[in-house]
């Protein structure tokens, strides 16, 4: 599958700002994912290049961490909690609910490019079990009717 | 003058709608031109009233909950600026049973100020511990953490005094202090709560360790999962530099101590400490052999004190009120108090900071009240996902690290997980083996194959087949796993499965 254009100048920006930190992968990593909302492979050369390491060091650092992800999400990026707490509280009708509500699987996204769906092993919301998060933001006690409302809701921000 | 009124800004609050509440409730005083004064505190941790509100009141903050917007035209109709009665009315906050019998110590402030204002963090005894540590020699601040019989809270539960001393005596021109807030663990959150509710404490910690031990740089490894903690605890340190705590010369000593947050991402693993300073260097967070332990070959190869959240965030209560101070609470060899996390299928979910020695069953029934669902309890894990899972018939247990190995359980960072009876326990185990299969770092065998393995065994068990013989296969995976794998994480997936084998052998088939 060939690779969207993506932003070279913006990805050469992160990495000079913060390759002389000590241990500067990650935080470059996470420059690069935060800015374009994933790191094209693309970029691998470049990093590797700044820090003076492999490709395939780099490489293997992208695929070594779940969250880092090498190509683009969708507007949106859900996250379910697969964790025991969640578990606990029917986490498991929820995780079916979202993937039937949005016709995907984890780790795809909708057609329409709306929506990601990711597993995540706890938000730290296990007293308000089960938990989700979109973009970031926790929701908690989320019912299957509660999670149509919340897609609701951030379709409707647009 | 205004009227002062809480509403948290934790993530719990938030993802039970405290954004709208506020924002609720400023409108509708704004409709009725009421002057008040808006903050948005940390959380009290009661998540079963959350969002919940609280008034300033000559008697004391009163407290409402849980509010959602519906209610808000009611509660100014009540005239719940001043105490009014209404049914969410839950009196004073301070006298909430759940809250009323804690011990907060390391907690003191968590729900009661705003968490990223220096002056409210000041006002409430911020910043004594450090005061006291600028007194003393290095020695002398070691020495009190060992008085005091602080154990690593992260969950192996070593000394931290001891580790202290190590990196003390450790021979280096730079050293580092990293703080472990990967909080990889299901069932926790109090690390969160610190961070997000308190951010200022655990800076405090961290600087006193840096004095104690002579290293000026420090990193606070914070899991991505965290958004709010990540803003808050760089807004905290922003506040500390600018006011001179942080830096090159804090409080006018000549001592330096500077502080950053770093992200992780996503890997449960880089919680394991070896792990975590692959990953701080910037690689694959592959465990790394001990020894040399980290007190003496830590981060880039330097002297380093790593601790978890809670045992740097309990530093300052210490050197404030003094090691002995701390030190009577608590029994046995669990010495202080321990931010229990009741989490899961309980009716009152909530942070309850108590000295160790407590029951699990006072937890669960008189703070928790029973199950959400109202089903008998059947079991609870206790201390994430690499603890035991533990039946009715331990819950007399008293919370001490010793009591706990002693059924061959695990206290680990005090999170209690509660399951009602609907659960399935040869499930669990499944979940357990496909957890460690899914984050395992791959750096050894019994953990990357056997994990996999024990997965494929579990199938087989659930579909009943050759169940006698899979379970001996499961015990033998389990005792290889156990005995000879690198770190806890394949080390210690066998609690979980076999604890569900051994105390519910019906649901695996076993009569
Ligand atoms: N909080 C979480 O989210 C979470 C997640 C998974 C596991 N855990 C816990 O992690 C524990 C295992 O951790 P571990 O493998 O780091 O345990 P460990 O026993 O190897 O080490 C405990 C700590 O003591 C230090 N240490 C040991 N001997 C020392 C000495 N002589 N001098 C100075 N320092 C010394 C180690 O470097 C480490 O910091 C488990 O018991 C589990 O409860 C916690
Ligand atoms: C797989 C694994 C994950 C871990 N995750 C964490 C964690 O998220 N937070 C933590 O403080 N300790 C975690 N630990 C324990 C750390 O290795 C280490 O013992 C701890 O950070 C030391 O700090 P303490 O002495 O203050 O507890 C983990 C251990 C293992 C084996
Ligand atoms: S036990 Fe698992 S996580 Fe730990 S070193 Fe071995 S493979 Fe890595
Ligand atoms: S287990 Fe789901 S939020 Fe913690």
């Amino acid at each position: 599958m060939s690779q969207p254009d993506w932003d070279k100048n913006t990805v050469a920006q992160v990495i000079e700002s913060l390759k002389d930190k000590p241990g500067a992968m990650l935080p470059i990593l996470h420059g690069i994912q935060d800015a374009l909302g994933y790191i094209p492979k693309g970029s691998v050369p470049l990093i590797a290049n700044a820090l003076n390491v492999s490709r395939a060091e780099v490489h293997g650092v992208i695929t070594f961490y779940h969250y880092f992800r090498d190509t683009p999400p969708g507007k949106h990026t859900i996250h379910v909690c697969r964790a025991e707490s969640c578990q606990s509280m029917n986490g498991s009708d929820l995780e079916a609910h979202a993937k039937a509500k949005l016709g995907i699987d984890y780790h795809e996204t909708t057609a329409d490019g709306a929506f990601s769906l990711e597993p995540v092993y706890c938000l730290g919301n296990c007293g308000c079990s089960p938990a989700i998060s979109v973009d970031g933001e926790v929701h908690g006690r989320v019912s299957p009717e509660r999670f149509d409302e919340i897609l609701d809701e951030v379709r409707a921000q647009a | 003058m205004s009227i002062k009124v809480f509403i948290p800004r934790d993530s719990s609050a938030l993802s039970l709608g405290a954004e709208k509440t506020a924002k609720a409730i400023a409108a509708e005083a704004a409709k009725r031109g009421f002057d008040i004064e808006l903050v948005r505190n940390g959380s009290r941790g009661l998540f079963y009233l959350e969002p919940l509100v609280e008034v300033e009141t000559a008697k004391g903050r009163v407290a409402y909950g849980p509010v959602q917007p519906k209610d808000v035209s009611g509660l100014f109709d009540a005239d719940f600026l001043n105490g009014g009665s209404h049914p969410l009315n839950l009196g004073l906050t301070e006298e909430i049973e759940y809250l009323k019998k804690q011990e907060r110590l390391t907690n003191a402030r968590v729900g009661i100020t705003d968490p990223v204002n220096l002056e409210d963090y000041l006002a409430h005894d911020g910043y004594k511990g450090l005061a006291n540590a600028l007194k003393l020699t290095p020695a002398e601040i070691v020495k009190q953490v060992t008085d005091s019989g602080l154990r690593g809270r992260g969950g192996a539960a070593f000394p931290t005094g001891i580790k202290w001393n190590t990196v003390l005596n450790a021979q280096g021109e730079q050293k580092y202090i990293v703080c472990n807030a990967d909080e990889g663990d299901s069932g926790t959150f109090s690390d969160r709560m610190i961070m997000e509710d308190d951010p200022f404490v655990l800076v405090e910690g961290m600087t006193i360790a840096g004095l104690a031990v002579g290293a000026t740089q420090g990193y606070i490894y914070l899991r991505v999962e965290y958004p709010h903690a990540h803003k808050n605890l760089n807004t905290a340190i922003a506040a500390a530099e600018q006011a001179g705590y942080l830096g090159a010369n804090i409080c006018g000593s000549g001592k330096a101590f500077n502080l950053e947050v770093r992200l992780g991402a996503g890997a449960y693993v880089c919680g394991e400490e070896t792990s975590l300073l692959e990953s701080l260097e910037g690689k694959r967070g592959l465990v790394r052999y001990k020894p040399p332990l980290p007190a003496i070959k830590g981060l880039f190869g330097k002297p380093t004190v790593i601790n978890n959240v809670i045992s740097l965030a309990s530093v300052p209560i210490i050197l404030d009120k003094g090691g002995e101070y701390y030190k009577n609470f608590g029994m046995g060899r669990s010495r202080g108090t321990l931010p229990i996390q009741l989490a899961g299928n309980i009716k009152r979910p909530g942070l309850i900071e108590k000295a160790f020695g407590i029951t699990l069953r006072e937890l669960l029934y008189d703070y928790g009240g029973g199950s959400a669902t109202g089903r008998p309890i059947k079991a609870v894990q206790v201390g994430g996902p690499l603890g035991s899972f533990v039946p009715e018939s331990q819950f007399d247990t008293p919370l001490d690290y010793e009591a706990f190995a002693a059924n061959w359980a695990v206290l680990g960072h005090g999170g209690v997980v509660v399951f009602d009876d609907t659960v399935n326990m040869a499930t669990m185990a499944r979940y357990a083996m496909e957890f460690c299969a899914i984050e395992s770092c791959g750096k050894c065998t019994p953990c990357r194959i056997g994990s996999t393995r024990g997965v494929e065994v579990m199938d087989k068990i659930i579909n009943n087949q050759d169940r006698a013989k899979n379970i001996a296969l499961l015990r033998d995976l389990s005792d290889v796993m156990l005995n000879s794998s690198l770190c806890a994480l394949g080390g210690m997936t066998p609690y979980p499965v076999l604890s569900a084998l051994n105390h519910f052998p019906g649901d695996f088939g076993v009569e």
